[in-house]
């Protein structure tokens, strides 16, 4: 069963007309997401792909009603089209855009909290549940989607975008399906991360396992050691580290924002150590978390 | 990026905080006209630890104080040179304390900060004596109200007068760390004089770049050059790179930083290129360079980079490996990797370790390697299998 959303799911795009949202618009529909309309502010009476644009969500909400809203606005405007959105009752906000203002993110994210709406990303190719829903550029066009997702009963959070599909492709490839599959976003602050999603794992009774791809930066990996200890998480994790140099590499800055170890804090080992204490797996190396999952499916 | 400590105390001013009487000195500039008394010479460089590293010193004797501020101007710190110093008149110290805001990354809120010691590492503290730091998250919509701030500075023992002003303090730094978008905002150590007097000996205020369109003048500061000397910013072959990822806008092939090795690498995107140079060395590899494409680079950028890393003294092989890719096509990445060897004079089946990037067009793209009997795999081969074929390769 995916989380967070399903094939009754209806979608609106703020930012429809650009170049990306257009074409990851026809993406989603191809792979049969309910896009219902896209919001671009002065471009009402577009379509594309068939589907209508208004000039604000109101409008577009009154004409459609839907759960999801995917951003994909300049990142100065983020702020503001997140915040129409939670004010017009958006329960589920993936935020594609990159480089947003920290201070803008926590701010949505209060705005979400009052609202009691869920944020994913900022910075996220965005999420696919197989057989269901995609949401946002995951995957890309369905020839290729196709090919690396198949529905099945393991969960994927990563910190990475691309390597969502790639962990995805691995399990495909060794004959294990995906529930839900979100990229949760390479910002050092995100809606949702590791430790709001493994709640949402944990009570979905279709999803078996979950693999979590990450990287050295920030201190969630240490904090969802803590949350699985102290809450007694029975769902087998399978986590993998990527960048076990960058601990040789303090100061530097690699792939995403969040990809940064300072001084002792988020290098790779350090992570590794605490997820083992709580009894979470660690694949040494990549086709590693094939391996280790085939003993809980 | 790091604010120099005398552009963070300018802030600290404008919004009332004091800061020691000072006078800034620009390499060459003559301090004989300056009338000092003890005095503490501090470089201008954008990194922490600079106290250790002999980038501040205390004066207490005229006679010393010309040698003294040459050896600061001369004293390179983690790869860093100041352009600039600030001499500043010693403070007779009461008392110190730490306050910072910053961002809690888990809890997604701003969060407020404070030690009744200050003058310390923060988290060496944090780990022998956590009951000596409090911290009080808070919203961008509040902000850190002044009885908010002395919530937790009351928390840690202390009262009277002294509580007001110190609360006034950590409030004022909280609207820094707002209105500044910055990501640290940090005064280590506040102290209080003998005169009563409470005082930012230092501070260390980081703003978010992803922000600075909205701060002019700040932005203006990332874009100015001379502030200090980066000795070690970039290696010439790392250089060369960064001209190639800015020939034209079409995607990313950059970020290359130079290692020893004998194994060229173009990998990408950011987490898969993580996890390729990691394969590589786990079986034994010595990576020549690491480096980050995706985006859809042209063939043109794809082309020259290969060019670039074939020649580097000591490589001969590339192995290219990217995450299945959707928004970059694997014939132009293809296309690029075997005109860059060719042009190079080499032979593509003998220079690729192994290809694989799977993906958007990848039946074009196999075509042409085919083409140039490129040793290739596609996906249902992992990264770190690719990874310990091109090793074994080589």
């Amino acid at each position: 069963m995916p989380i967070l959303a399903n094939e009754n799911t209806r979608v609106i795009v703020q930012g429809i007309t650009g170049r990306e949202a257009s074409a990851f618009t026809k993406d989603m529909m191809d792979y049969g997401t309910q896009v219902v309309a896209g919001v671009t502010p002065g471009k009402k009476g577009q379509s594309v792909y068939g589907v209508p644009v208004y000039d604000t969500v109101r409008q577009a909400m009154r004409q459609h009603s839907a759960e999801v809203s995917i951003i994909s606005v300049p990142p100065a405007l983020v702020k503001g089209a997140a915040q129409e959105a939670i004010e017009n009752e958006i329960k589920l906000i993936v935020i594609v855009s990159e480089r947003v203002p920290r201070r803008d993110t926590i701010e949505i994210l209060e705005m979400a909290d009052e609202k009691k709406a869920r944020i994913i990303g900022p910075n996220t190719l965005g999420l696919i549940s197989p057989g269901h829903i995609k949401l946002g550029m995951a995957g890309g066009p369905v020839d290729d989607l196709v090919k690396a997702y198949k529905p099945g009963e393991v969960g994927i959070a990563s910190r990475s975008g691309g390597m969502t599909t790639e962990v995805a492709n691995l399990l495909t490839n060794n004959g294990i399906g995906q529930s839900t599959c979100v990229g949760i976003g390479g910002d050092p602050v995100v809606g949702s991360n590791f430790i709001d999603l493994i709640p949402l794992f944990d009570k979905d009774p279709d999803t078996r396992a979950v693999v979590l791809f990450s990287e050295p930066g920030g201190v969630i990996e240490e904090r969802l050691a803590d949350y699985v200890m102290e809450n007694k998480i029975k769902l087998p994790i399978v986590a993998f580290i990527a960048g076990k140099f960058v601990d040789e590499m303090p100061g530097v800055r690699f792939g995403h924002a969040a990809t940064i170890v300072e001084g002792d804090r988020g290098s790779a080992r350090g992570k590794i150590s605490r997820l083992r204490e709580a009894g979470i797996h660690v694949a040494d190396s990549f086709s590693d978390i094939s391996r280790i999952l085939k003993d809980y499916l | 990026m790091r604010l120099l400590e005398y552009e963070a105390k300018s802030i600290l001013t404008q919004y009332g905080i004091k800061t020691p009487k000072g006078t800034l000195l620009s390499r060459n500039e003559d301090p004989a006209d300056i009338n000092y008394g003890p005095c503490v010479i501090k470089s201008q460089v954008p990194i922490g630890g600079r106290k250790k590293q002999r980038g501040v010193l205390d004066s207490d004797e005229e006679p010393e104080l010309d040698r003294q501020i040459q050896s600061v101007f001369e004293t390179e710190i983690q790869g860093y040179r100041p352009a600039m110093v600030l001499i500043e008149e010693k403070v007779e110290v009461a008392n110190e304390f730490f306050m910072a805001v910053t961002y809690d990354t888990v809890k997604k809120r701003p969060v407020a900060i404070f030690s009744s010691e200050g003058g310390i590492d923060i988290e060496e503290l944090a780990q022998k004596e956590p009951e000596k730091i409090c911290r009080e998250h808070f919203t961008f919509r509040d902000g850190l109200a002044e009885y908010k701030a002395r919530q937790i500075i009351a928390d840690t023992g202390i009262s009277d007068k002294l509580l007001l002003g110190v609360g006034s303090v950590l409030s004022k730094l909280a609207t820094i760390f707002i209105e500044k978008d910055a990501t640290i905002a940090e005064i280590n150590p506040l102290v209080l004089t003998r005169e009563n007097e409470l005082i930012a000996l230092d501070c260390h205020l980081d703003i978010d770049d992803d922000a600075l369109f909205r701060h002019k003048d700040l932005a203006g500061l990332q874009k100015d050059g001379s502030r200090y000397e980066f000795l070690h910013s970039q290696t010439d072959f790392e250089r060369k790179a960064a001209e190639i990822d800015n020939l034209d806008h079409r995607g990313v092939a950059g970020r290359v930083i130079e290692f020893d090795g004998n194994l060229g690498l173009i990998i990408g995107g950011g987490g898969a290129s993580l996890t390729a140079f990691d394969a590589i060395r786990a079986h034994g590899g010595k990576p020549a360079n690491y480096c980050e494409i995706g985006g859809n680079p042209s063939v043109k950028k794809v082309k020259e980079l290969t060019r670039h890393i074939l020649s580097k003294p000591g490589v001969e092989q590339i192995a290219v490996i990217m995450n299945v890719v959707s928004n970059t096509r694997v014939d132009l990445v293809a296309r690029g990797i075997i005109k860059g060897i060719l042009e190079a004079g080499e032979k593509p089946s003998e220079t690729v370790a192994v290809f694989r990037v799977p993906g958007a067009w990848e039946e074009e793209g196999i075509k042409i390697l085919k083409k140039y009997g490129v040793r290739y795999c596609d996906r249902k081969v992992s990264i770190d299998q690719a990874a310990q074929m091109a090793v074994s390769q080589g």
